[in-house]
């Protein structure tokens, strides 16, 4: 068995499909830099990753693939799914490998994967569009908390810049740990040390901004009011809004 | 903000959420300096409701003092219900603040009739033209277009709301008239022409000068109440079929039939509303809109009614078994879209897909058909199609993929069973 190392990054694993093709040697797992070896392993290779060589093979694909493969590709990365970088490196050596262009072909496992696993993502994303819920600080920044269960929270940001663009808020992934702050101007991605500041997803409510608590009454009064009774239907309530979403939406607490 | 404003948003969320349509798609705007947000484009829903539907506007009423009595509104003027009214800063702000919030995509505004149609429309209209102007708000509007109003007014709207409806209601102006003397047909057609005038006329003028001001951009929709009175499903299905003839007519909503009124004899007594029935309509409008199917065969004389047990896609599959097998290898795109358990996007899949090699049942599986359905209508590669429909017979076929009932488990034949005596 042939086995590579790298650091876990995209460019390193861009970087270990150049040296593959460089060396003509596949590697038939995917391991980090200081992960242990599995057993019968006859070849080893460590990658160092080089923005030089992962440059190359991204242009390489820019010039092979349709824009929407490649951004197919980055949301499986972002999937952080247990062996999504093996799945990608699969896809990018049959992308690269074939004469003609083979990105429609969902007959084939692997690429049906990339492709159901990159909807997945997607559909995180949407979710993240759909379910975040703002509360307003008294210093006059819309705080959000989520915690999606892929890393989606980079793809969903342009949305939010566009659509919120005349207001300070941050989009926090407890989950993860970090976030992204927008300032008016730029969006920083930040890291909060205490978060003791929104205990549950709700934040303290002395840092509240004044009218905040009465418009999330509003908004749970609202939510309540528009259920019609004789149509309630718990099964698709729970379907379209599932459960794990309900712990940061204000009309479900 | 204060305690009175969220009384009065309760009485008039309550009023309003008999209005179906809660869609937010169909605009696309980039937000502007100095405004407030955007539009997606295609819709988003901020939540659901208990009852599953649902929630992407903040659905209002302005007022639900009405001067109408129509048999099947719950603001109909002789209820005994609590009454409200917004002032116009009080929605506007309301809007806003819920925007920010990420709640909502924009405002759904609504409203009983006060005095006249005249009156009430142009309060509306301020609410929206507010919103616009004075707070750039760039969400989405959509409007209920009061009916008996005037062209100006429709056409002022229209410039502020991204979507205008008129709800028909009653499929038939006979049944209207019983149910709701004081309005006719005509009185709901007349708007809907002006906002159609108003789109074509819009159109013409974009073509001189790309500075005019868009008319509605996201066309208009409507609402049928379904399992009041006794219209067909032909008869509602012709109606809507109609109106999606009808440019810029994007959607028809079908409500199934909420008694809010029980004592008034003219409605019927329901235990439930039809939400089955209601169900297999959308189904159908489906198939109007998106698989190409046309009108006479979803419903005709013959079968004036959608079949309840089974989807109308496999009760029309069934009806024309001739039409069977379909070759997935071979057939066409618009023949794909005919086999029941293939939608849209497998029958594309299958398009783009079968370029590269020829797609077996595995395959198939993979893709997202439903083979449980589609089995009996297809051949593939290795499928040689024995079970098919045409093989066997459609009532066979029917059998076989009806719905199991809960509860009711099928006696194992092969096991027999032990009856030990007292």
């Amino acid at each position: 068995m042939i086995v590579f190392h790298y650091d876990k990054t995209f460019e390193g694993l861009l970087t270990a499909i150049f040296d593959a093709y460089n060396r003509n040697t596949f590697p038939a797992k995917l391991l980090a830099t200081d992960e242990i070896e599995p057993l019968f392993v006859e070849e080893n290779h460590t990658v160092i990753t080089d923005t030089e060589k992962s440059s190359r093979v991204w242009k390489g694909l820019e010039k092979r693939t349709m824009p929407v493969t490649r951004s197919m590709l980055s949301y499986v990365w972002l999937s952080e799914i247990q062996g999504c970088d093996e799945m990608i490196f699969r896809y990018i050596r049959k992308v690269l490998d074939s004469k003609t262009s083979i990105e429609m072909n969902f007959a084939d496992e692997d690429l049906l994967q990339v492709r159901n696993i990159a909807q997945k993502v997607n559909r995180e994303r949407l979710r993240l569009i759909q379910f975040v819920r703002f509360q307003k600080t008294a210093d006059n920044i819309f705080f959000a908390p989520v915690s999606p269960d892929y890393n989606a929270l980079p793809l969903a940001i342009s949305h939010f810049t566009d659509r919120f663009a005349e207001q300070k808020w941050i989009i926090y992934d407890t989950k993860r740990n970090y976030g992204y702050f927008y300032n008016l101007k730029d969006v920083i991605e930040i890291t909060l040390n205490d978060m003791n500041l929104f205990p549950e997803g709700k934040i303290n409510e002395a840092l509240l901004a004044p009218n905040e608590k009465i418009f999330q009454k509003m908004w749970k009064a609202y939510f309540k009011s528009m259920a019609i009774k004789e149509r309630i239907n718990p099964k698709l309530h729970r379907q379209n809004l599932p459960r794990k979403y309900w712990k940061y939406l204000t009309e479900k607490q | 903000m204060k305690e009175e404003v969220l009384a009065k948003l309760q009485i008039l969320a309550e009023s309003a959420k008999y209005d179906v349509s809660c869609a937010s798609s169909g605009t696309t705007r980039k937000s502007i300096a100095g405004g407030i947000g955007n539009t997606a484009g295609w819709g988003i829903c901020h939540s659901f409701t208990e009852d599953g539907r649902c929630v992407s506007l903040l659905k209002i009423m302005l007022t639900n003092y009405c001067i109408y009595d129509c048999a099947y509104c719950i603001n109909r003027r002789t209820n005994d219900i609590r009454r409200a009214t917004f002032s116009v800063d009080e929605l506007v702000e309301l809007t806003i603040e819920f925007y920010r919030r990420n709640y909502i995509e924009g405002l759904f505004l609504s409203s009983g009739v006060i005095s006249n149609p005249d009156y009430t429309m142009e309060r509306m209209v301020r609410v929206i033209k507010e919103l616009r102007t004075t707070h750039r708000f760039n969400g989405y509007i959509h409007m209920k277009s009061i009916p008996g109003c005037s062209q100006q007014l429709v056409h002022d709207a229209g410039l502020y709301a991204d979507r205008l409806s008129v709800n028909i209601e009653i499929p038939t102006e006979k049944n209207l008239k019983l149910l709701a003397p004081e309005k006719n047909h005509e009185s709901v057609f007349k708007p809907m022409q002006f906002i159609q005038q108003g789109m074509l006329e819009n159109t013409e003028e974009r073509k001189k000068s790309r500075y005019v001001k868009r008319f509605v951009p996201a066309g208009q929709s409507t609402q049928m109440i379904v399992g009041a009175t006794d219209e067909s499903d032909n008869q509602i299905l012709k109606t809507s079929d109609f109106l999606y003839n009808q440019p810029g007519m994007k959607r028809v909503y079908y409500s199934g039939f909420i008694p809010v009124n029980s004592y008034d004899n003219r409605l019927p007594a329901l235990k439930q509303p039809p939400l089955v029935r209601e169900n297999r309509l959308y189904q159908a409008d489906w198939l109007l809109r998106f698989y190409d199917f046309k009108v006479d065969e979803i419903v005709n004389d013959k079968h004036p009614n959608l079949d309840l047990e089974i989807d109308p896609k496999l009760s029309w599959a069934l009806r024309h078994p001739e039409f069977f097998p379909v070759d997935i290898n071979k057939a066409e795109y618009r023949d794909l879209l005919r086999v029941p358990g293939i939608g849209v996007k497998s029958a594309k899949l299958i398009v783009v897909s079968r370029k590269h090699a020829r797609l077996n049942s595995r395959d198939l599986k993979k893709i997202g058909i439903v083979m449980k359905k589609a089995q009996y209508f297809i051949t593939c590669n290795e499928l040689a199609g024995l079970n098919t429909v045409s093989d066997t017979s459609p009532e066979y076929v029917r059998s076989l993929l009806l719905p199991k009932k809960k509860g009711m488990k099928q006696p194992d034949l092969q096991q027999m069973t032990l009856i030990f005596p007292e």
